[in-house]
């Protein structure tokens, strides 16, 4: 409990160490990298202390009925963050206790969790106009296989208030949370690590830790949020280290360009994400704590409109920082920043930020996009669209780090899918398998570029690299494996769960719907992923090398994180192993679902596809068909006819070029509509200012002038002349100052105004009697 | 203590930098340190004595005037002397105090040409009276003449001390403001004549709060000036069709000051002619008069006209938000653009007041907190940058990172928070009057008001827009040949960093802690929200 409590702690030491390498870091022997590599060690420690402590505080949950015990397990949430959870988690205790109003007399009984132990529970808190609807077949569902409830822990703090509104900022701690934390701190230490070198005597040294101190920072502050507030406040503060970080060798004007595409399209996406929120915060009655949120919507508290629009909104926010489709352009070119920071921001976690709000809020977009028992929604689609092209676009890269870019997008693509069909524990699964090949793919890229020249043209300047480089080698095919999802690599583990999570395949079992289309595109992404990921084997580790100099294999603190992340990217899947698989001892199957996934009133009731064989068999097919066709095509020189295609076909070159243009998206964005902004819209905006707006006011104040000083001349030299000529003689006594601006303008003034004044009051007199 | 700061505190706390001035002038011009000490110790003479007030100020109790002062002043017209401290006051009067010793700090070594620091001084001294006073004064003549006064100084500050176009852009500045003042003072008078003594418990409050005369009955006119008399009184006795002209008067005086589309085109010409010092002091402190006047004149007296204006202003808030973008987009001369940009973050506090919600009128509190210390700090950056480059032709700047790195790295500082940050003192001020436009002040059209919310979200990315490309174009890259090996061309001197130091501190404290604005303003705009039956 007390890790749960203090986990402030632990984005709060990166924010420590990003104000001690700001500081002090230059002044240190190692310029500050040893600072950072302390304090995100020992936020990983701790990191993985609050998960040891969040899986023996789960395998306490109290095993209970239904609804009564999801409301008890609410006890740890303090009232002051969320008054709903709160209420509920009264209510729970009271029908626990058989206090209930009509819960007394059924609690104890076989239907304990029938619909009138679930009124009793969840009527009370939510009016009688409550659908217990959710909540009963929500503990149907568990009540068959766990009967208990996740007891997230949250607690919060008066952040600010707003006349008699309390706005608080905590934690929320759960096994969501808890996977991120670990995931981050990780991939988060080892590439502290692999900078030392591969960074190593660059200009900035220290301000790229500063900033690899406080993005983790902000990446844990957004992950650990208990209010969507908090998130926004996340969210941007990830997005500007991105930012600084893309741009960190500023001096090129590309890789500033990089930066500001990167930064101005996420927010584009922004304000989907500010209007989701306010919509939401409306809807929950007022409110931005996730708690109260994800209850009432899983509650049916609060209208599917709203629920529909709010998550359509945020759903644009997902697009610009996850990186799907048509906001996705931003991606491909922030690997202008240092490859680290590729793989820890642009691959492994600040790219899944959108992927995580989803998750989080998942009440709002499963009842908001009525993702159970339906075939199409736009998160699945957007989801499946981003998975196939992004894989596309990656057949025609040269560059290896934008091979890995497209293939982050698709794979984002993957994630978002699975959310858009209710398999959530695939979604999340995925994510954490993701992070550990995908970062080893782009710190492999990194040390292979290390050896080149810093190049990353794997086409004209790699190859032949096996040899060489064996550690990175064998370490970029394990990750490239994994991805291709090759059995038993994690990688098959986790895109089969969302495979089978479309519940399209026939006989697959116990999924929320049936998204045919989605499994199609999803099986031709994965086909995709496989053959352009041989590709870049054969570009960069067979055949000739191509590039200058003679490259070397890196050294120990580059290979090392590798390693750590190509194991981890090998054995993953183990965390997941699916339910059928029950000639496994207990306790070894699901274990992720088990302990990542809530269950309780905060969370929707989704349910799980089961492991479906032939389809599992079919994914690895297809994946193998895709390497076997690149190593064909690449390693054996099959299919001669194919290659060179597009210089003698028309339509091939035409597809091609769609491709290498990237769809024309960037054309359309930066020459058409940005285009159009800064140019012809803002110069009109200006010209309206410098003619019309000012004309108008010229015009008047020369008019005003001639009046005033025809008023002066005539009445107020005649008529008043005496106090004036007294009034400009003390004022003419003042200074040199005064003498060099006055030229009897300010009486001019004065006269005019007080004239101006009588007549108006003079008119308003006559008007308004 | 208590008593002496009942009877002096708000009196001093005005008052001070004014003794300071006319101490200056009995300093001969020669003698420039003794000149400098005493326009930094009036200033921070008058921030001590602010401290201590906020120190003593009940914040249980925000929503009401607190250290009140009222004596007779003007008896022919019942105009009296009152000042008082509020919540809605409070922070608008430590931004003043804040900021005017900073400028001072910063004016140690760059009096700008023609030079005369005397006269420099004790125009600025004689400006922050001003300041304080129009934010302190609870009466509408003494409001007015405070209000009138900032005018003066920073005329002359323009005027004498400014760059090339300075008469054009001082004479631009004095005209207009004049010109929306003149609309002003005949609301003003209006009010006067046309309100009437309230009926049941209001007049029992009013009686209570001595804004009666002895015998005065329900329907007789109220011959009031007082802020709060006329509030208590809600207008009574004007007729709707009249309160809407009568505020459309104020629209006019305070709209201008703001400034809002379509009365912004005095503030370009203002700031970029301004001297930075004159620049940094209009930005962050004389366009909140606009806002301020709004919140505690206009809307609580005239509730019901405020209903009917509050659609009108919306709109052109969220005009000024777009147009103030757009016009950023086209600007070649740095200062300019930041001038602009005031037009598009004045537009966020605006459509918060439109709102005439709580919440609404809280961020706008905020936003004027945070835009002063924002673009206050991004006019001191230019104008450190003209003094260097001797330019602030957007084309020819560039890798400012690189000749002055400290320099760059706060410039950097102060346009993500000029973009609404999260997480630094901007955020406050633009979100939350986004939130509140979703739900209006009850009878307010809703749906407009949601299209409003959706453009004014649009504009920051806007914002973001002309931002970062602002800074990219002068921090990022290599410098040019022209500026190279300019020797001119030094980083951060000591002088800037301890003007700019609070700052930036500031900033980033009020961004982490939005509750030291928020909870303080928060109780004075909620009795406001609520008169108006938001």
């Amino acid at each position: 409990m007390w890790f749960f409590t203090h986990v402030w702690i632990i984005p709060a030491l990166m924010a420590l160490s990003f104000l001690l390498i700001l500081f002090f870091g230059k002044k240190m022997p190692k310029k500050g990298a040893e600072i950072g590599i302390v304090f995100v060690g020992a936020a990983f420690v701790l990191a993985l202390l609050t998960g040891g402590n969040w899986i023996a505080w789960s395998n306490d949950n109290p095993k209970g009925d239904g609804p009564a015990a999801e409301g008890a397990a609410l006890a740890n949430v303090d009232p002051s963050c969320s008054s709903v959870a709160a209420e509920a988690a009264a209510a729970g205790e009271a029908a626990e206790h058989g206090e209930g109003k009509k819960g007394e007399g059924h609690s104890k009984d076989a239907e304990g969790h029938s619909k009138e132990g679930a009124s009793a529970a969840t009527s009370a808190p939510l009016g009688e106009s409550a659908a217990p609807v959710a909540a009963t077949t929500s503990s149907a569902e568990k009540a068959g296989k766990e009967e208990v409830a996740t007891r997230p822990v949250v607690s919060c703090i008066n952040w600010f208030q707003n006349g008699d509104q309390t706005i608080s900022i905590g934690t929320l701690v759960d096994g969501q949370s808890v996977l991120l934390l670990i995931v981050v701190t990780l991939i988060s230490l080892l590439v502290h690590v692999f900078s030392t070198d591969y960074v190593h005597g660059d200009r900035r040294y220290t301000h790229y830790f500063a900033f690899l101190s406080l993005f983790t920072a902000s990446m844990l502050f957004f992950v650990l949020s208990e209010n969507t507030l908090q998130m926004i406040v996340g969210w941007e503060l990830v997005g500007v280290c991105s930012f600084a970080l893309i741009g960190h060798w500023w001096e090129e004007k590309p890789n500033s360009d990089a930066a500001l595409k990167a930064f101005l399209t996420n927010r584009v996406g922004d304000i989907g994400l500010l209007v989701g929120v306010i919509v939401l915060y409306f809807a929950a009655g007022k409110s931005f704590s996730i708690m109260d949120l994800n209850i009432l919507a899983n509650e049916g508290e609060i209208s599917h409109n709203l629920l529909l629009i709010g998550s359509l909104c945020l759903i644009t926010a997902v697009m610009s920082k996850s990186g799907q489709f048509i906001l996705h352009t931003w991606l491909p070119d922030a690997m202008a920043g240092p490859t680290p920071v590729s793989a820890l921001i642009h691959a492994a976690t600040m790219v899944v930020a959108g992927v995580y709000m989803v998750a989080r809020l998942y009440p709002v977009f499963f009842e908001g996009l009525s993702i159970s028992g339906s075939s199409v929604n736009a998160l699945s689609m957007i989801g499946a669209i981003t998975a196939l092209f992004g894989a596309m676009l990656a057949f025609v890269q040269k560059d290896i780090k934008k091979v890995l870019a497209y293939s982050t997008v698709s794979q984002l693509g993957f994630m978002v899918t699975a959310l858009g069909v209710g398999a959530w524990t695939a979604a999340l699964f995925h994510l954490f398998t993701h992070a550990f090949f995908k970062a080893c793919l782009f710190l492999g890229a990194g040390s292979l570029s290390h050896a080149c020249h810093h190049s990353f043209n794997m086409v004209d300047d790699m190859g032949g690299l096996r040899k060489i480089m064996p550690k990175t080698f064998w370490t970029y095919l394990v990750a490239t494996a994994a991805l291709a999802g090759v059995f038993p690599l994690s990688g098959f583990w986790s895109k089969d769960e969302i495979l089978a999570g479309t519940g399209s395949f026939p006989g697959t079992t116990g999924a929320n719907g049936e998204y045919h289309v989605m499994l199609v595109m999803l099986l031709l992404a994965a086909f995709c992923t496989a053959a352009y990921m041989t590709r870049t084997i054969w570009y960069a580790f067979y055949g000739e090398y191509r590039g200058h100099g003679t490259p070397h294999e890196s050294g120990p603190r580059i290979t090392t994180p590798l390693i750590i992340l190509a194991s981890l990217g090998a054995i993953a899947g183990i965390f997941n192993l699916p339910a059928a698989f029950d000639f496994l001892p207990e306790g070894a199957q699901t274990r992720f679902e088990h302990y990542v996934e809530p269950v309780g009133l905060y969370f929707p009731a989704i349910t799980h596809a089961g492991f479906n064989p032939a389809l599992a068999v079919i994914s690895v097919l297809v994946g193998l068909s895709g390497i076997g066709l690149a190593y064909l095509y690449f390693f054996k020189d099959a299919f001669a006819g194919l290659h060179g295609l597009a210089e003698r076909n028309k339509v091939a070159a035409f597809f091609k070029n769609i491709l290498v243009n990237k769809y024309y998206f960037d054309w359309l964005y930066t020459t058409v509509i940005v285009g159009f902004v800064k140019g012809p819209l803002a110069r009109a905006a200006n010209w309206f200012s410098a003619n019309v707006i000012d004309g108008t006011v010229n015009l008047v104040g020369k008019t005003a002038v001639g009046s005033g000083s025809w008023v002066y001349k005539n009445v107020d030299q005649k008529v008043v002349d005496g106090a004036v000529n007294g009034a400009g003689s003390s004022a003419s006594g003042v200074g040199a100052m005064l003498r060099l601006t006055q030229t009897g303008r300010i009486q001019q003034y004065a006269a005019l105004f007080f004239a101006a004044v009588a007549i108006l009051a003079g008119v308003f007199v006559v008007v308004i009697g | 203590m208590m008593n002496f700061l009942n009877d002096w505190g708000l009196v001093l706390t005005i008052f001070l930098p004014l003794a300071g001035a006319l101490v200056m002038m009995a300093i001969p011009k020669q003698s420039e340190g003794a000149i400098k000490l005493v326009a930094l110790g009036a200033p921070l003479a008058a921030a001590a004595m602010g401290i201590l007030l906020m120190l003593n100020f009940d914040y249980g109790d925000s929503e009401s005037l607190q250290f009140m002062v009222n004596r007779n002043w003007i008896e022919l017209i019942n105009s009296n002397f009152i000042l008082g401290l509020d919540g809605l006051s409070l922070p608008l009067l430590a931004l003043t105090l804040f900021i005017v010793p900073l400028v001072v700090i910063y004016s140690w070594q760059h009096v700008p040409n023609p030079g005369n620091p005397k006269a420099f001084f004790t125009l600025m001294l004689i400006l922050e009276t001003a300041m304080i006073g129009s934010f302190l004064a609870q009466d509408l003549i003494l409001f007015f003449v405070f209000f009138e006064v900032t005018l003066l100084p920073m005329y002359f500050l323009i005027g004498v001390w400014g760059g090339e176009q300075r008469r054009y852009a001082s004479i631009k500045f004095f005209l207009y403001t004049l010109f929306g003042s003149a609309f002003m003072i005949v609301a003003f008078v209006a009010l006067y004549f046309l309100a009437k003594a309230p009926t049941g418990i209001a007049l029992e409050q009013l009686r209570a709060l001595g804004g009666s005369y002895a015998d005065m009955q329900a329907g007789d006119p109220l011959r009031s000036f007082g802020m709060q008399a006329l509030t208590y009184s809600g207008a009574a006795g004007i007729a709707k069709t009249t309160a809407i002209v009568i505020f459309g008067g104020m629209f006019l005086g305070f709209g201008i000051k703001v400034p809002m589309f379509p009365f912004h085109t005095w503030l370009p010409d203002a700031h970029t002619q301004a001297p930075t010092q004159g620049s940094v002091i209009l930005a962050a402190v004389l366009l909140k008069l606009g806002t301020y006047g709004f919140i505690r004149i206009a809307i609580p007296i005239l509730p019901v006209a405020a209903r009917a204006w509050a659609p009108i202003i919306g709109i052109l808030a969220v005009i000024g938000i777009i147009y103030g973008a757009l016009g950023c987009l086209a600007q070649t001369d740095m200062k300019r653009l930041i001038a602009f940009s005031s037009v598009s973050h004045m537009g966020y506090t605006m459509l918060g007041i439109s709102t005439l919600t709580a919440f609404g009128l809280n961020a706008a509190v905020f936003g004027m907190v945070a835009h002063g210390l924002i673009t206050g700090l991004l006019f001191f950056i230019a104008g450190s940058v003209k003094e260097r480059y001797h330019t602030l032709d957007i084309k020819r700047l560039g890798g400012l990172l690189i000749s002055a790195p400290k320099m760059g790295w706060i410039l950097g500082f102060a346009t993500m928070a000029s973009l609404g940050l999260p997480g630094l003192a901007g955020f406050w001020g633009e979100f939350p009057a986004i939130l509140a436009a979703y739900e209006p002040a009850v009878g307010l059209n809703v749906a407009l008001f949601r299209t409003l919310m959706v453009l004014a979200a649009v504009g920051t990315v806007l914002a973001a827009g002309y931002l970062l490309w602002l800074y990219q174009r002068t921090a990022f890259g290599t410098p040019s040949e022209e500026f190279e090996n300019d020797p001119n061309i030094t980083d951060v001197n000591k002088f800037e960093w301890l003007a700019w130091s609070p700052i930036i501190a500031g900033i980033v404290i009020l961004g982490f802690f939005p509750g030291l604005i928020f909870n303080v303003a928060g109780p004075a705009v909620e009795v406001i929200a609520r008169t108006v039956g938001g």
